[in-house]
This record gives C-alpha cells, structure tokens and sequence, in this order.
C-alpha cells in the first residue's frame, strides 16, 4: 500500500507538484494520467526517492520512504522507465539480472528467477538470454524491461509511460500481455501514462492530473461518466463514445437491458463455456461481435447467476437509456 | 663524389639508435598519455555534473592546447629544466583537453532513461558511473585519447630539443646536417607511429559498445605497459653529455670523440638555445659549444682542450677580394691591424657585452679599438669605397664595426657596411658577384662549406690550423680569386664545455682528461 500525503515538489520556484495525497490499495494498479507537464512523471519518481519531494509524506507498506537510504529503496520497488531503458552493453540476461546482482543473489537463484520471468514474457532464456537490446525489437525490449523490474518480485512497481515508445499496435499487444501476467495480479502498481486508452484499460484507479494538482481520482467510469469539473470533461470529449464505451460493461446495463423489454433472450440452462463475463467491457463486446460475425452474443452475470444475449442493436439501446439516466 | 647512402642502409646501420628513440617515442607519448587519462578522465567525469566547472576547465584546457608546442616546451624549461619532466608535462598538457572533453561529451551523451533506470533500480552513484556511464562513454572517450596520441606523437619529436630523446633526435640532426636520409629515419617512424595508433585506436573504438568493459580494463594496462618504454636512462649518470642535433651526426663533432678519442659518455640531445643554460643548471655536465660564444662566459664555463684535433680550426679572417688588394694597396695593413689582437677569451668576452650586456656592437667595437690604442682620427678620405659585409651574429656585428674605424683611421678609403647578411652562402655569393668587398670568414666554414675537399685531403690536413689556412688560401686564391689575410686570433669552433667549478675540480682540462675521468668513473660502478 502506498499513501502520499501533501507533496510538494518545487524545482526553481515553480512547482512541479502542488500540495497532492492519494492513495494505492495493496494490488491496486494506480494510473497517473495527465497531459506533458502536468506533475504526473515528478509525482511517479518521488515515490522511489529519484525525486526528493520537497515537502509532504510518503510511506510505502506503512514504512516511511525518507527514512530509508534511496538506493536501498529503489531495490525492494521494481521500476521501469520511460522508453525501456535498457543498458545497451548488457545482454538481456545481464539486464535482467541488474537487481539480483545489487540484492547479491547467488547466481543460480538469479538465473531460475530469471527463465521462468522470461518464459511467462514469451522470451526463453535460451533463446534471447545472450542477445543484447539492440537485437530485439521494440515490443521484446519492452517486455524485458518488464522482466527486470519484477526480477526480485518486488511487491510495488512503478512504471513511467511503460509503453510509451512502441508503435500503437506493438504497444495494444505488450499491454494486453502485460495485462495477462500472473506476476502482476498481487501488484501494487503506480503507472504514468498520457495515454487515455492505456489509462483506461489497466488502472483500477486513475489520478487525472493538470498543472501539479490531482484534478479527480476515481475509476475510469467514474471519471467519464461523472467529471468532477469542464477539465475533465474535456479531457475525454476526443475520443468520448470509445471511451465510454470502454469504461461501461454488461453488468451496468444489464437491469437497463431487462427493463427496456427488448429481444433479450434468458438461456438459464446452457453451459457457459462460449459466454462472455458480464464484467467487460461494451466496447470489447461489440468488438467480438464484429470479429465474429455473429449476430448475438452471449453472456453470463455471475453475480446472480443469469445470461443473456446481446446483439448490437441491444448493446446500443441499453447504453443509451444508461446515458439519459446520468 | 661518395656513393649516395640509401636511406635503407641508413636505417640499418642506425639500427640501434631508431630501436631505442622509437622505443623513447612510444615511452614519451604513453606515459604523457596515462597521467593525461588519469588527470582529464576524473576532471571529465567531474564538470559532467558541473555546469559552471565545465566551462571553466574546459576553457583553460582550450587555452593550454592553443599555445603552440615550440612554445609550451620554451615555457617548461624555466620551470622544469630540461629532459624527461618538461617534455612529459608539456605533452601531457596537450593530450589534456581532448581527454576531459570528450569524456565529458560522452557522459553527457548517455542516454538519461538510461541512467536514470540504473538509479531506479537501486545502484549507487559510483555503480551507475562504472557500470553503466563510462562503459557507454568509452567509445567517445577513446576517441579524445585517439586524438590525444596521434597529437603526442608528433609533439614528442619536439623533446627532442629539450634533452629528453625520441625519433626528433633524427629528425632534427638530419636537418641540421642537410641529411634527408637522418630526418627520414626519424620522420618515417614517427609518422608511421601515429598511423600505427591512430588504427589501434579506431579499431578499439569501433569495437561494439557491449565490449567496452572489457576494453576499459585492457586499455590502461596496455598503456602502462608501453609507458614503461621510456626509462631515462641517464639519471644517474656521473657525467652527462647535451649535444645539439647537428653535432650528434657530425664527423667533427660527436661522431670523432667516438671514434678518435674513445669518449663513451651517456649523452642527451639537445638544442643550442637551452644548451648553456641547462650546463649551468648542473642538468648537463658537457656540451657542445662555440668556443667564443657570449655564453660561454655568462654561465661560467670553459672549454676542453681538443688535444687531437678533432675540430677543425674556425679561424676568423677577413676574406677579400684580390682586385681590392690590388687598387688599394693600404688596405691589407689597415686590416692586419686587427691580427693577433684577440684571442678566444676576448672574442667571448665582447661576444657576451654584446649578447647578455645588450651593448651595441658599435660600441663594444670602438672602446675595443680604444683600448688597443689602435683608434686614430678618421681621416676622411674621398679616394674610394669600401663595401664590408657581415653575416648575422654579434661576432661578425663587432669585426666590421673594428674594422670600419682602422679603415677610416688609417687609410683615405670610405666605408659602406652591408651587415646581416644571412649565412656563409649569401656573403660569400655576395663577394664572388662583387657586391661587397670583405666580410669575416672562418677557415672551418671556407674548408667545409665552400671548398668541399675530399675525405682523404680532409684526412691530410688533420685539423692543424696551419695546414687549413695554408689549404683554404690557395683553393681560394685559385677558384675564386679572393684573399684570405692573416687571422685575427680566435678560433670559433665546436669545443666541448664544461662548468668551470666542476672541471677544475675533476681537473679535467683537456678531451682526454675528459676522457679519462669518465671511464676511470665507469668502473667504479
């Protein structure tokens, strides 16, 4: 668990961070999200101490930061900086192994934690071990930057704009995977994104911030759906109805779907191997539906134990009566 | 004519000494280098933080590589002396800037998500500059050390001036000697050095970034390895020679105390300019002076007796032309005047009121004359002109101001002085086309220079400064009809020199003394 409390950042008079505290619940993923200079990166780097805060108070697990030594810190926090940052003169087996080294891990700890990192990320050791960066591409780099973060499976992660220097379509893929990692599911996990897809896709929470102040934390639904003020609002009016559509899943229309009496069809008795969770998201449900080709797709609450089935035409209908009751 | 020696032959026969200059060379330019790269890598790794640092010590670097080498070397020797210290201070302060600059450009270069991972995942300071910083700045840090040694290893052929050895010796003495095969033999090496290190270097450099642990451990032992190339050999040496260049290669210089006198003293090489000076400074024991030379008396020492005549005799004479002789009869007396009048100690002494006293030469000339009682009143004549000439130094400033007064004292002539006018070529080319009409010549030079004689006659004359003189009159009463007059005393050659103090307290006054000492000193060891 993380707690900040009234930090303050202040380089040359101007203050990068203004006075902000939040909260990040043990295996939370926190998302800070914000335009270029918005704080979002000082805040991020003050929580490993790369940045002393000028003010306020920082605990992590209930210990306070500035009473440890930074460098010891940053060993027990897996960080992974903007563009990988990777050590170009270091095989990927190397990089990997950075923080064993420093923690003075006996090297067959270091290289079975190693393989078996690699192996979930797709990267076998055998295989990519000996080769270095510039050999990878850049969704692998990324992937190994990963790996080495959460070598010493350190319980918080901090990530500054993880994916920020691949191309949408590597990037959309490394962060699926990422999504799908086991290693991360127990994580505590600040991520500094600009990114509002990305934002919306693996934070539990998101701090939308402006000009060195949190302008609203809540989810992303919260966010889109309730905006604390014309900024936040805003903010998301680009790309609005995808975003939207990302934030609601089937379980908030679902009452919306039975009331309005439409051609939704109860199929109580089937199995629900080919159902889709009630907990994704619209957006990825229309998405099946065009993949697939189907008309219909089925899904299953399992909250109170019912499916239904969606067509397009259902998802539209529901998502716009949810619209007019806000 | 001999057959021209080929600058293979050269090579071959000098074998020994381009071994041990090259090897000297190696040992100047690396140990110069490794305190270079000890000094300037720290000093670089330190204004990378620094902006304010940075641009002063970069700047005073910029300064120091802006002071021409000539120079650099001109300034350490007041402060250092001469030999191994100056040359390695001055070559280490030019292979200072490309150093710290490019270590400071290459830790600035590294990418900062870079270092600052390496920091976000726990390394100290001093781990992110060793494992992750120099490593990624070595390829442009070896580039400033690339550029520091091909500079060094053309500055270091300037050590040679100062005494401190390298292929200058060669390069220096061939030019002083007009030899192409010496200044070959010295500049091949030296270039073929820089070539030599200038590829090692880029190909260290361009090995991939992910070797470049390794090199920066390879590297400072290879170059310690080579610094240790260059031992100096003469440290304690009891007697030490400084020759100039042009005396190390010379049959009448070096070469003859070798060869006739079976002197084997360590020697060093060094320039004319420094020569008196480091003597006096105790930093050389023998040098290789002029024997009338100002400063011969400024720094307090004396010359060895040449007892086996390895030097020719450089007797001053005026050398005129006969037609002269002939129109104006009162002449020759006129100048004969000045016969026997001065010897070696009094040309030095007026040599030095000259040079150190910064007395004009006329001065110096007239209270000379004054004293001699040979000064009359000019007579003002109106029967004809005569044209002195001199060459280039206070010597022959101070014969033509003497003569000037006996000519207008004794005879009816006029005088007309054309002074400065270079070297032994332009006064003697300016006499033989009827320009001047006298200037001071030496017997050496005429012999040497003008007349050229063969090795066997050189042989016949055996240095005996009645045989030259008789030898040169005839060859140039002969081929260019101009007449040498009777010498005036002095004898302006290559003599050794020593402190006087020291030489009176070895009691060495001649070569063989000399000699003597130096091997009976040998064995004691």
């Amino acid at each position: 668990m993380i707690t900040a409390e009234h930090i303050t950042k202040v380089f040359h008079d101007i203050k990068a961070v203004d006075d902000i505290s939040f909260e990040v619940k043990e295996g939370e993923t926190m998302v800070l999200l914000g335009t270029s200079g918005c704080g979002k990166t000082t805040t991020l780097k003050m929580l490993n101490r790369l940045i002393d805060a000028s003010s306020g108070y920082i605990s992590i697990h209930g210990k306070n930061i500035f009473e440890q030594q930074p460098e010891i810190l940053r060993r027990t926090i897996g960080y992974v900086s903007q563009s990988n940052g990777l050590f170009p003169h270091y095989s990927v087996e190397e990089n990997v192994s950075v923080v064993p080294k420093l923690l003075k891990w006996d090297q067959a700890k270091s290289r079975k934690r190693a393989q078996e990192l690699l192996d979930q990320l797709k990267l076998p050791l055998e295989e990519y071990g000996h080769k270095y960066p510039d050999e990878l591409s850049g969704g692998q780099q990324q992937r190994v930057a990963i790996a080495r973060a959460l070598i010493s499976n350190p319980p918080v992660l901090l990530m500054d704009e993880p994916f920020g220097a691949l191309d949408p379509i590597t990037r959309a893929g490394v962060r699926k995977e990422f999504l799908e990692l086991p290693e991360l599911k127990q994580k505590t996990i600040v991520l500094v994104t600009h990114d509002v897809q990305e934002a919306f896709e693996l934070g539990d929470h998101i701090c939308l911030m402006d000009k060195g102040k949190i302008v609203q934390t809540g989810t992303a639904k919260e966010l889109i759906l309730k905006p604390a003020n014309a900024f936040v609002s805003t903010f998301f009016d680009h790309q609005r109805l995808f975003l939207e559509l990302s934030a609601l899943t089937f379980q908030d229309i679902w009452n919306l779907a039975n009331d309005t009496g439409m051609n939704v069809q109860e199929n109580a008795d089937r199995t629900f191997s080919d159902h889709m969770d009630a907990k994704t998201s619209l957006w990825a449900g229309m998405e099946m539906l065009s993949k697939s080709g189907n008309a219909q797709l089925n899904v299953r609450n399992n909250a109170d134990g019912t499916s239904k089935t969606f067509t397009t035409a259902t998802i539209q209908e529901a998502y716009k009566n949810l619209k007019q009751r806000i | 004519m001999e057959v021209q020696q080929s600058l293979w032959e050269f090579m071959a026969q000098q074998s020994d000494k381009l071994w041990s200059q090259t090897l000297a060379h190696i040992g100047l330019t690396c140990i110069s280098l490794l305190i270079a790269v000890v000094i300037g890598l720290p000093l670089g790794i330190w204004i990378a933080q620094r902006n304010k640092a940075a641009w002063l010590v970069l700047g005073i670097a910029g300064v120091l590589q802006t002071i021409p080498s000539i120079a650099l070397l001109g300034f350490m020797i007041p402060l250092l002396g001469i030999g191994a210290l100056p040359a390695i201070t001055a070559l280490f302060l030019y292979a200072l800037l490309p150093i710290i600059r490019n270590t400071y450009t290459g830790i600035r270069g590294v990418n900062p998500a870079v270092t600052e991972s390496a920091r976000g995942m726990g390394m100290s300071r001093w781990q992110v500059l060793f494992n992750v910083e120099l490593p990624l700045a070595m390829p442009v840090i070896l580039a400033g050390v690339r550029t520091a040694t091909v500079i060094n290893v053309g500055v270091a052929t300037l050590a040679a001036y100062i005494a401190a050895g390298g292929l200058g010796e060669f390069i220096f003495g061939g030019i002083a000697l007009n030899n192409s095969n010496m200044i070959l033999a010295g500049a091949i090496p030296a270039a073929l050095l820089a070539i030599f290190f200038d590829l090692l270097l880029s190909l260290v450099q361009k090995a991939n970034v992910r070797k470049m642990r390794k090199v920066s451990v390879v590297m400072p032992v290879l170059l310690l390895l080579l610094s240790s190339f260059y031992i100096f050999p003469y440290a304690d040496a009891k007697v030490l020679g400084g020759f100039t260049p042009e005396f190390m290669g010379r049959e009448d210089g070096y070469l003859g105390l070798k060869s006739k006198y079976k002197l084997d003293m360590p020697t060093v090489v060094i320039s004319d300019a420094v020569m008196y000076k480091a003597a006096y400074e105790k930093k050389i024991d023998v040098i290789s002076g002029y024997s009338t030379d100002g400063r011969l008396k400024a720094y307090d020492l004396i010359t060895l007796e040449d007892d086996k005549r390895i030097f020719p005799p450089y007797f001053a004479s005026p050398l005129v032309r006969k037609e002269v002789l002939i129109k104006y009869p009162e002449l020759e007396n006129a100048l004969n005047l000045l016969s026997g009048k001065i010897n070696d100690s009094i040309m030095t002494d007026l040599n030095y009121r000259v040079d150190y006293l910064k007395q004009s030469p006329e001065k110096v000339a007239q209270d000379f004359i004054l004293a001699q009682n040979l000064y009359k009143k000019p007579r003002n004549g109106n029967k004809g002109i005569i044209r002195l000439g001199s060459k280039i130094f206070a010597e022959q400033y101070i014969l033509i101001n003497m003569y000037k007064a006996l000519i207008k004292g004794n005879t009816d002539l006029k005088v007309e002085t054309k002074t400065g006018l270079g070297g032994t070529k332009i006064c003697f080319d300016a006499l033989t086309n009827n320009e001047i009409d006298m200037y001071p010549e030496y017997t050496g030079t005429g012999l040497l220079v003008i007349l050229k004689p063969s090795k066997n006659d050189l042989a016949a004359l055996s240095g005996s400064r009645e045989k030259v003189f008789n030898y040169v009159r005839k060859g140039f009463d002969e081929q260019y009809n101009l007449q040498w007059l009777t010498p005036i005393g002095f004898n302006n050659a290559y003599a050794l020199m020593m402190r006087k103090e020291q030489a009176q307290s070895l009691n060495i006054r001649t070569i063989t003394d000399l000699k003597d000492y130096v091997s009976t000193d040998n064995h004691r060891h």
